[in-house]
């Protein structure tokens, strides 16, 4: 806050002879403006994020040595994060799979293109894109929100204090589960997702009248690349630590009462999001 | 026996605890008395660490605690048990699970040991009917009594409560003094209430600290606070009497 800027006319040092601005109680340099200053502080928000983020990080993989006390925690964040989130991802991915199907038909199926070509779209693209996107999209929201509405009461509620206070970790103890668990329950679902969209689409394409099960295959079979899965299982670990990680991070971190869980959850959800597609594309242009 | 020694404190510029020093002694029950926001319960959570001080020092059993690694510093709470304001029971576990937390985290016990310390932690603050029931279900005294269960079940050398009282009926306040005071005389530990309840501070405690503006403005007795002619504790104590009266 400005509280007031001022020029003394009646010092005999001349290099007092400064228009002088306090802020917050602190005399500012004559460089001072208030909007380098805002602009200034603006810039090290994300920085100071990023420093917070990477030293959480750092605090929770150094609880690795001791991890066989939060063991029994990672069993339960495993449940939550992958068993729970199975029906769900599963559904989605069995209409991503029959929409790629139906709408490749619709642009592509003409009596010069083979209807292989259906198989030859919707299954690298379940593999390489929509299943994991999907799947990483639906646990930002469930799992991400979930994290950091937990933590994020924890925190305002003092347990994470009680946890430091009774001489736990608690970053080991709150982080690590649940970061591991992503990490590892992902590329589950990630394999569940393709699968099961993989089936969507053939199903609906054979139904449907779009293109009999036997050519969907075929087409599948011809244009199969065996990295395209790696690539997959690589960005589904990818997507895990990023969506596990922020959320745990914005919710370890939050201030305030009910409106600061909120807020943290709110963030978590979109950061993930945010975050995810930059890793999509990152991972894409390097792998592929 | 703890000291602390000149600590300062800011959060943002604001200044919440200048220079302040004092020492707490064994077995004594100290209540760290002053009004809302003087800096309270800043200094509690510098005693266990959960704060660091911008200068001076917090050295409990003649080691520096800021000046220790993470890990020595995790040794140290263990022989702290605190409870705080809300009581910060963990809600995703029931009562008994919550009392035999630290017993399962940090002690090699079996499960029939843990049952039976856990029901005695529950029979202390009377309330070892409630085994099954979740934190929700409980009412906001009996979470501060079983959160009570769990800052003792390690058998702590000092235990720290933060406004023990506050948001309490009279009577559970009542309650929750004679429970501290019975701890405090059976298991002879150090107690250091964070409090601006003047009817829990003469009725528990041996000595009282007063914080004024983030300052140690008066340590004494409770006799010395009965003599005391200094006006800002005065008017403090008096105020706390008024509310009483009324």
């Amino acid at each position: 806050m400005i509280e007031r800027t001022y020029f003394d006319a009646d010092a005999e040092d001349e290099s007092a002879n400064l228009s002088l601005t306090v802020v917050n109680g602190r005399e500012q340099s004559f460089l001072y403006h208030p909007l380098l200053h805002y602009t200034t502080q603006m810039m090290m928000v994300p920085v100071g994020a990023l420093g917070r983020y990477s030293k959480l990080l750092f605090h929770a993989f150094g609880a690795l040595p001791e991890f066989s006390t939060y063991r029994d925690n990672l069993w339960r964040q495993m449940v939550h994060i992958g068993i729970e989130s199975m029906p769900i991802v599963m559904l989605a991915a069995a209409f991503s799979g029959a929409v790629t199907t139906v709408q490749t038909s619709y642009q592509l199926v003409s009596p010069l293109i083979p209807k292989t070509i259906i198989g030859a779209i919707v299954v690298p693209s379940m593999i390489l894109e929509l299943g994991a996107v999907v799947t990483g999209f639906i646990l930002a929201g469930r799992v991400g929100a979930r994290i950091a509405a937990e933590l994020g009461t924890m925190r305002v509620t003092e347990q994470i204090d009680a946890l430091e206070a009774m001489g736990l970790n608690s970053i080991g103890y709150l982080i690590l589960p649940r970061v591991i668990a992503g990490v590892v329950m992902f590329p589950v679902l990630y394999v569940a997702a393709c699968f099961v969209g993989i089936g969507g689409g053939m199903l609906v394409g054979h139904y449907g009248g779009f293109v009999p099960i036997g050519e969907f295959m075929d087409g599948a079979r011809e244009f199969f690349q065996p990295f395209d899965p790696v690539f997959g299982l690589i960005k589904s670990l990818v997507f895990g630590f990023t969506i596990t990680s922020i959320s745990c991070f914005k919710g370890y971190y939050t201030k305030g009462g009910a409106e600061g869980v909120g807020r943290a959850t709110t963030q978590a959800a979109v950061a993930s999001c945010v975050f995810l597609l930059i890793a999509d594309l990152i991972l894409a242009a390097t792998l592929l | 026996m703890i000291n602390i020694k000149n600590i300062d404190k800011s959060f943002d510029d604001k200044m919440v605890l200048n220079d302040v020093s004092l020492d707490i002694y064994e077995g004594e029950t100290l209540a760290i008395i002053g009004r809302s926001g003087s800096g309270k319960s800043v200094l509690m959570k510098h005693i266990i660490g959960l704060l660091q001080p911008d200068s001076g020092h917090v050295t409990v059993d003649g080691i520096d605690i800021n000046k220790i690694s993470y890990a020595e510093l995790r040794r140290v709470r263990q022989s702290f048990g605190v409870l705080f304001q809300g009581g910060a029971l963990f809600d995703s576990m029931n009562t008994f699970d919550n009392v035999a937390f630290p017993l399962r985290t940090f002690t090699e016990m079996t499960e029939q040991e843990i049952e039976k310390v856990v029901y005695e932690c529950l029979e202390v603050v009377e309330l070892s009917d409630v085994g099954s029931k979740m934190p929700a279900e409980l009412s906001g005294g009996m979470q501060k009594r079983v959160a009570l269960a769990r800052a003792v079940a390690l058998k702590p050398r000092y235990i720290l409560y933060d406004e023990p009282t506050s948001g309490l009926d009279p009577e559970t306040s009542n309650t929750i003094d004679l429970l501290i005071k019975g701890l405090a005389d059976q298991l002879k530990v150090t107690s250091i209430v964070v409090t601006h309840d003047m009817h829990s501070v003469l009725s528990i405690a041996d000595r009282a600290a007063f914080i004024f503006e983030g300052r140690m403005h008066w340590t004494g007795t409770i006799d010395d606070l009965h003599a005391s002619t200094d006006t800002v504790l005065n008017d403090f104590v008096k105020a706390n009497e008024y509310k009483i009266g009324v």
